[in-house]
């Protein structure tokens, strides 16, 4: 490959020749560099979506309540009673591997603006982290620093992390994955959105001032594959402001609280190109931007630097000409700058100008709408024969290695570094499955939960598509949630290798699959591509966001009552390939998990969100199988149970793959609940005692807890 | 029995506060009239108790409450203090005390160098208005702490003169201590006995069904005080309180 200097400025850029031929037969001419370097990151895979496009066209979409399907900055969903909820989930992979601090707290304060410019108050954000395996120094550091940028965004903005997961596996140790997500709440009848309309409104940049940091940075760093050497990528990693960030959320909300905006805009991945010419294209309007009247932070900058920065903590409005003194005032109050750059017009172009000379002049929906659609290549995989189960019985031992082994083990060392209670909602903080936040003043409560699968995808991706959708999906109903949308982040490798992109089509086909059976809309994503170092991509990764219906937050269960009757609720297929057993015991992953039986899955979920009101303690198996569950259940209740479970069978104890969860309660209500909704029931046995399994609590306790911070310090 | 008049409590909101909502929501439910007050403002309106909320003030950019305290409402603030008026800091309200001199200490980074939300158990040492009246001596309360800079430090004389006036109020109960603070130091009061500063957030403690409801007896006593006040100042016009 030539060096850069000697490529054509559009190869540089990473637009293919084809590409180039296309912006000159669409223009009717040749771009000027201006519009070549705006061109470049609109079509990027990051702003255009240009390799997964049509793939994401089989997601479900619509339902009753969903009042923003995906296209906006966030979906939103009816939440009933006039309230209403918008939520995201948006990667930050390649930012954090290049600089883990910065790079996740950006990636909060990227989809807290997302949510924001929905016109909702941010009330949650939950992560999802993927990172090496903590034998690995360097990745214990990079895990602590990103979990630090999480906290240190969301602890500083005054809105509470709740719940997520984090996952250690040495199929991320060059490439990290680092998700959040944000939940906000909004009046059913606000929803605000990112359209420009009326010729005549003004245009107005608020926020921080503009500098030359992250130019590039997160359309060009999601866009290509990370190499050994991150260094020379450094410069294009945004750094964080919270302060900024807070002023900017509280000062965006009086903005819509005061009716002062007619849209609104998170100024991203692209900066002023994206939004400009995602808002004028949604309107199907122009805008004329005067780049020489946004504010900067450093001398010299050319005007594509202006137009593309990703200087942080900025959101673009449209304003009506006369409410610019009241927008101006409230920005004023923030000690934010607000500069009206530009107008709305009738053109249907993006046109730029710097000093009154134009610099640049684009029809707005060549950027979006014409970005290219790429159908990709696909070479399915054959998938493993399933590997068959060991022959030797399981042991105590076994299990508290499981619960001392990073995937497992308590995520207090993460969690009890982030503000979980500000805002007064949280009813139920994170620990197990879902967070529960009120819906204050009301009783009704909102179940979230954030959950990926990576490993059990690899080896089956359309399997693990589905493990995503149902065990967040799972978590929401354990408690007390009924679910009512999910966002996912689809985070892969190189699309342009055909086996990721039958990888990613068959996670897609999975999710979908999964989602229908649920009812479940799609409202919201990202998709994160080209996660690979030096040629090796990550495990197909999934991570699916849900958002749930609590009707009574004073009936969510918690941890089981002493002599509450436990039971096995479900009763799939499970299989040790792929699970946190043989990756710990037996070396893998290998083989192939069972396809989940999607009916019964549905009816299960469907069970567990009718019963936990009725009951002390529901609590889905997932890492580490029903053994890990159980033992979980004891921990959290400071006392075990007398089971009727033997150690004979390694694939019951510690399967996965399959829905199954612990319910704990009054025999006699929760048969006939399971009854009604199809669940096969099988009664383990009754809360009480010192001992789980044969083995004290505290002992269980003891391993659950030390891990992470043993390893972490 | 006729309603108990609710005292106004004045909730100081900085540019980065984060609980000004949460304290106002707590003291609301417990009977006072809890209303913001920017920190631009140059005076306090009529207000029987001030409380100064957690969060990152100004970013907690420079040091933690090292900004806060030169906004204009602080002078007012202070005002409010040499008069006898109760003020409460919490958390950045603490750190913004000590920085404007109304405390004693200082508040450092936590010793793990981390950020800790996690609730603790906390010992009342003087049960005393206006902060723990509803408490008893001894007493045993749970209230979440979540900060990154609350090891409270003071040089060993210091220290002893705090001992000897009763002015440390709560202390972590042994074993508890989550951030390395000095003798276990979880809330302190100035000498007068009228300005306190605590680590936790008895704002995030007043309704059971979101975790402890030990809170409610922290700001529960300074509405009493609040009201006590309001009622003692009734002949006189309301500009004229404190």
């Amino acid at each position: 490959m030539a060096p850069v200097a000697q490529q054509p400025l559009h190869r540089a850029l990473g637009l293919t020749d084809w590409e180039f031929d296309r912006i000159c037969e669409l223009l009717g001419r040749a771009p000027n560099d201006f519009e070549l370097a705006v061109f470049s990151l609109l079509w990027s895979e990051h702003c255009g979506y240009k390799h997964s496009a049509l793939l994401l066209k089989r997601f479900p979409t619509s339902g009753p309540a969903v009042l923003q399907g995906p296209g906006e900055n966030a979906g939103v969903v009816d939440a009933g009673e006039g309230l209403a909820v918008a939520f995201k989930v948006e990667s930050h992979n390649h930012p954090s591997a290049v600089e883990p601090f910065q790079g996740s707290a950006t990636g909060v304060g990227g989809i807290l603006r997302d949510v924001v410019a929905m016109g909702a108050r941010p009330v949650a954000l939950l992560d999802s982290l993927r990172f090496g395996e903590l034998e690995d120094e360097h990745q214990g550091w990079m895990f602590s620093r990103a979990v630090a940028g999480v906290g240190h965004y969301g602890n500083c903005t005054g809105v509470p992390t709740v719940g997520g997961e984090c996952v250690f596996d040495a199929r991320y140790a060059g490439n990290c994955l680092v998700n959040a997500m944000c939940v906000g709440l909004l009046p059913a009848d606000r929803v605000t959105r990112a359209s420009m309309s009326g010729p005549g409104n003004l245009v107005v940049l608020y926020g921080a001032t503009t500098g030359r940091d992250g130019i590039g940075g997160a359309s060009v760093l999601a866009s290509a594959e990370l190499s050994a050497t991150g260094e020379d990528k450094r410069p294009t990693v945004q750094v964080g402001d919270p302060f900024t960030g807070k002023k900017l959320i509280e000062a965006s909300l009086e903005l819509v609280e005061g009716g002062l905006v007619e849209s609104l805009q998170d100024c991203g991945a692209a900066g002023l190109a994206s939004s400009l010419a995602e808002m004028a294209s949604k309107g199907g309007a122009g805008v004329d931007v005067h780049l020489d009247r946004v504010p900067l932070r450093e001398t010299g900058m050319e005007p594509w630097e202006i137009m593309i920065s990703e200087s942080q903590e900025r959101m673009v409005a449209v304003v009506e000409p006369g409410r610019l003194g009241e927008v101006e005032a409230v920005c004023a109050k923030w000690e934010l700058p607000c500069t009206a750059i530009g107008e709305v017009t009738a053109t249907g172009h993006l046109r730029c100008f710097a000093g009154g000379e134009p610099v640049g002049d684009i029809p707005a929906r060549l950027l979006t709408d014409e970005a290219p659609r790429y159908r990709v290549e696909m070479r399915p995989r054959a998938l493993e024969r399933p590997v068959a189960a060991p022959v030797s019985p399981a042991a105590p031992d076994q299990l508290l290695r499981l619960l001392g082994s990073p995937n497992v083990a308590s995520r207090a060392w993460v969690y009890t570094q982030y503000d979980q209670l500000v805002q007064s909602r949280t009813v139920r903080r994170p620990g197990l499955d879902a967070a529960v936040l009120r819906l204050r003043p009301s009783n009704r409560g909102l179940a979230v939960s954030l959950d990926g699968c990576g490993r059990l995808a690899s080896l089956d991706p359309r399997a693990g598509g589905s493990l995503a959708v149902l065990e967040a999906a799972r978590n929401v109903a354990c408690a007390g949630g009924r679910p009512l949308a999910v966002t996912d982040c689809l985070n892969f490798g190189n699309p342009e290798k055909p086996e990721i992109a039958w990888e990613l089509a068959e996670a897609i086909e999975g999710m979908a699959l999964a989602c229908e059976a649920l009812g479940l809309p799609v409202v919201s994503g990202n998709v994160s591509l080209y996660n690979e170092t030096d040629g090796r991509a990550i495990h197909p990764t999934p991570v699916v966001g849900c958002v749930g219906l609590v009707p009574d937050v004073r009936r969510v269960p918690g941890a089981w009552r002493e002599g509450a009757a436990i039971y096995l609720a479900g009763a799939p297929e499970l299989r040790l390939d792929g699970s946190e057993y043989q990756a710990l015991l037996l070396g893998g992953p290998s083989g192939r998990p069972a396809s989940p039986d999607l009916a019964a899955e549905a009816a299960l979920v469907a069970f567990l969100a009718g019963i936990a009101p009725f009951s002390s303690c529901v609590h889905d198996a997932s890492e580490g199988g029903l053994a890990v569950c159980l033992a979980e259940c004891a921990i959290a209740a400071g006392f075990g149970a007398e089971l009727e479970l033997g150690w004979e069978d390694p694939v019951a104890l510690f399967g996965e793959g399959g829905g199954q969860a612990i319910v704990a309660g009054h025999p006699g209500e929760i048969q006939t609940v399971a009854a009604r909704h199809g669940v096969p029931l099988r009664k383990l046995g009754a809360a009480g005692g010192g001992v789980l399994l044969g083995i004290p609590v505290q002992e269980l306790r003891a391993a659950y807890d030390s891990a992470l911070p043993e390893a972490l310090g | 029995m006729s309603a108990a008049p609710r005292p106004g409590v004045a909730v100081v909101a900085f540019p980065g506060s984060n609980d000004d909502g949460d304290a106002v929501l707590a003291l609301e439910g417990l009977g006072a009239n809890s209303f913001a007050v920017w920190h631009g403002e140059p005076a306090l309106p009529p207000a029987d108790a001030v409380v100064l909320p957690g969060g990152f003030s100004y970013g907690d950019y420079l040091r933690c409450g090292a900004i806060a305290r030169f906004s204009p409402v602080m002078a007012a603030v202070r005002d409010f203090a040499a008069q006898g008026g109760p003020v409460l800091g919490i958390c950045n309200g603490f750190q913004i005390l000590c920085e404007a001199g109304l405390l004693p200490g200082v508040l450092r980074p936590n010793r793990t160098l981390r950020f800790v939300c996690r609730d603790v158990a906390l010992r009342v040492e003087e049960a005393a208005a206006p902060f723990t009246s509803r408490c008893e001596a001894g007493q045993r309360l749970v209230i979440p702490v979540k900060h990154g800079e609350g090891c409270y430090f003071a040089p060993p004389d210091l220290l002893a003169e705090l001992e000897a006036h009763g002015q440390v109020v709560l202390r972590y109960a042994p074993g508890e201590n989550p951030n390395g603070a000095v003798d276990d130091i979880a809330g302190v009061r100035n000498r007068a006995g009228n300005v306190l500063g605590l680590m936790p957030h008895p704002e995030h403690a007043v309704d059971s069904l979101l975790g402890s409801a030990d809170g409610a007896l922290v700001l529960g006593s300074l509405v009493d005080f609040a009201r006590d006040r309001l009622l003692a100042a009734a002949p006189q016009p309301a500009g004229a309180r404190p």
